[in-house]
């Protein structure tokens, strides 16, 4: 279960209006309260590294970025509870590449933006064995 | 020696909560192993099913990534602290839903799919790939027949010529049969022969300036299959100015060459020559001959390249130019470097758009050169009605001697184009003279020379050369 303020729901979903019709991505900071619910804190917004061209459909954090994301919500009392990105004119499903790529534990936000504005946003966790992505329920809280 | 690797939160609870491990290990792969051996349900988050270390997962040693160092290899030092982070990627689906292959796609396709390079996501990823073959002739022929059976998905083929009976001898995707028809035609034939479960679309034209980008557009990759300099020149700077790769090759007599020209990646054609060679310098395949078998070997480099490309693979022909001489049987390769001066693909271009790659390459003044001599013709019909009449005429025939071996019009002397100055006493400059070649161009060519070096008889140019002869009077005399 992920626990989110409309706040963030509103900055997520805002952050993929204004990339599109790139992809956008950010961190979620928050902490992990009882295994597996988190509480989302605070969004954490990161500048999209692909190249351009690979931007409508790629998101990519690097290393150095996450680190500092982990630094900053170390400095608050938190901790990295998932990651959020936008799909351009596609489904709030994650895709084959997502699962590729994905790491166990974190919530996955997608948010699915379509001709500009967001229009729908599921939020996914990987099975253990990476064999596929379980919706998680978003609970909105304060 | 004695390391500890911190845990990152995500992977924590498959090493029963710990932020730190300490392992025995000498360099990062050790480390690894001994890591992943502990706890085994890491495995599969940290190395794919090829056992590599999945490609978002970083390794720091002491805050260095070991990409910057000798990767796994690096080695550790007592009290060494190593980091696992992950980079974070994903995206949408959009292009990266590959196509599945179906029962008779994967027994076809199987030795390919058993081979780790290749593989189902490899051959998934063919299928979804989109190639532009540039003409259909001896380069076209094999590298098109090759990516066919291969199973790249969607393949364009530009052509604008008919199959004659000359291309045969090489151009292997035509048959006897074809002569006479267009090529785009006989090629798509024989490709859906060859395999039906992909795409050929046909592009009846010859590449212009004007249709280029229009047609290279819609593919991923482009074949360059040209025979001629304004063509090459053109393939290439369309295909920078949309950032595609050019797949590269060419042939002469017995030497061939090959490499993949990609700008985002390496040197474009324009860094390897800036400039084309002056006209004429350079004889085409119909002029200077070509061994058959020589483009198969080229086409089929081109074709190879064009899968790795499409696989991912790391060893292409990027900045690499390869060198072939059929008749030595020798592979020679130059590297290449990015011209940053390069006026199409350098730090400043300055070529922005397509141009008139005619007038570039200086074709169109050669045209208008033999007019502007006021250079004297005369056709076949007449020459042998002159002969018939006895005229008292001297022909010279400027071709090669293995060309006069195939075909000749009785009563010539043969003094091939590079003696002509030097043999010029041998021409009689009391008699009118008829200059022949096989088309007419040499002959052009060889009478403005005499005419430079002072020659002072009359000089008259036979049309069309040979080959009119035997189209006009002489049906006996072959063409070649």
């Amino acid at each position: 279960m992920l626990q989110l303020g409309p706040n963030h729901l509103e900055e997520i979903s805002s952050h993929g209006e204004r990339d599109y019709p790139y992809e956008c991505c950010g961190l979620l900071l928050g902490n992990f309260i009882d295994e597996p619910s988190r509480r989302v804190v605070e969004t954490y917004p990161i500048s999209n590294a692909r190249e351009e061209q690979a931007k409508r459909n790629r998101f990519l954090i690097r290393p150095e970025e996450l680190l500092s994301g982990e630094r900053y919500a170390e400095n608050r009392g938190l901790e990295v509870v998932g990651f959020y990105h936008s799909h351009p004119d596609h489904p709030a499903v994650p895709s084959q590449y997502d699962l590729e790529h994905a790491w166990p534990v974190f919530s996955y936000v997608v948010v699915s933006v379509s001709k500009g504005s967001a229009v729908d946003l599921r939020s996914w966790q990987m099975e253990p064995d990476r064999s596929r992505f379980i919706e998680e329920e978003i609970v909105k809280g304060n | 020696m004695s390391v500890t690797i911190n845990i990152p939160t995500a992977l924590r609870q498959f090493t029963g909560g710990s932020a730190r491990v300490e392992i025995e290990a000498a360099t990062v792969n050790e480390a690894l192993a001994g890591l992943t051996t502990r706890h085994a349900e890491l495995r599969r988050h940290l190395f794919n099913e090829k056992n590599q270390l999945r490609s978002f997962v970083n390794v720091y040693v002491n805050d260095e990534d070991i990409r910057y160092q000798v990767g796994s290899e690096t080695e550790l030092k007592d009290g060494d602290s190593l980091m696992i982070v992950p980079s974070i990627a994903g995206g949408s689906t959009a292009t990266e839903i590959l196509p599945s292959l179906s029962n008779d796609e994967i027994a076809r396709y199987s030795r390919h799919l058993i081979m780790p390079e290749v593989g189902l996501a490899g051959q998934r990823r063919l299928k979804a790939a989109s190639v532009l073959m540039i003409g259909t002739g001896g380069l076209g022929a094999p590298s098109g027949m090759y990516l066919a059976a291969a199973g790249v998905g969607r393949i364009g083929i530009v052509d604008f010529d008919v199959v004659e009976s000359s291309n045969l001898q090489r151009q292997i995707i035509h048959g006897t049969a074809d002569v006479g028809r267009p090529k785009i035609e006989s090629a798509r034939d024989r490709l859906r022969d060859i395999n039906p479960h992909i795409e050929i679309e046909t592009h009846d034209a010859r590449l212009t300036s004007e249709n280029a980008i229009r047609l290279f557009q819609n593919y991923d990759l482009i074949v360059d299959g040209t025979d001629n300099f304004p063509t090459r020149y053109l393939v290439n700077d369309a295909c920078v100015l949309l950032g595609k790769p050019n797949v590269y090759g060419s042939i002469f007599r017995f030497e061939g060459q090959a490499s993949v020209f990609w700008a985002e990646k390496g040197a474009c054609y324009r860094c390897l020559y800036p400039e084309p060679p002056p006209p004429g310098l350079v004889p085409s395949c119909a002029e200077g001959g070509v061994l058959g078998v020589l483009p198969g070997i080229v086409g089929a480099i081109q074709a190879n390249e064009t899968i790795k490309l499409i696989l991912g693979a790391e060893d292409t022909l990027i900045n690499r130019l390869l060198l072939f001489d059929a008749w030595q049987m020798k592979f020679r390769e130059l590297k290449l470097r990015k011209d940053p001066l390069c006026p199409m693909c350098g730090e400043n271009p300055t070529i922005q758009e397509l141009i008139d790659y005619e007038e570039f390459c200086g074709l169109r003044q050669v045209q208008e050169k033999p007019d502007a001599n006021s250079l004297e013709e005369i056709t076949a019909t007449q020459l042998k009605q002159r002969l018939d009449e006895g005229r008292d005429l001297q022909l010279i025939d400027v071709r090669e001697p293995s060309e006069y071996e195939i075909a000749r019009i009785p009563g010539t002397k043969l003094i091939p184009l590079g003696q002509v100055v030097t043999r010029l006493n041998e021409i009689d400059p009391s008699r009118e003279t008829v200059v022949h070649c096989k088309g007419g161009v040499r002959s052009a060519k060889a009478i403005e020379a005499l005419k430079k070096a002072g020659y002072p008889g009359r000089l008259l140019n036979l049309r069309g050369g040979i080959t009119a002869w035997s189209n006009d009077v002489d049906p006996n005399v072959p063409k070649y």
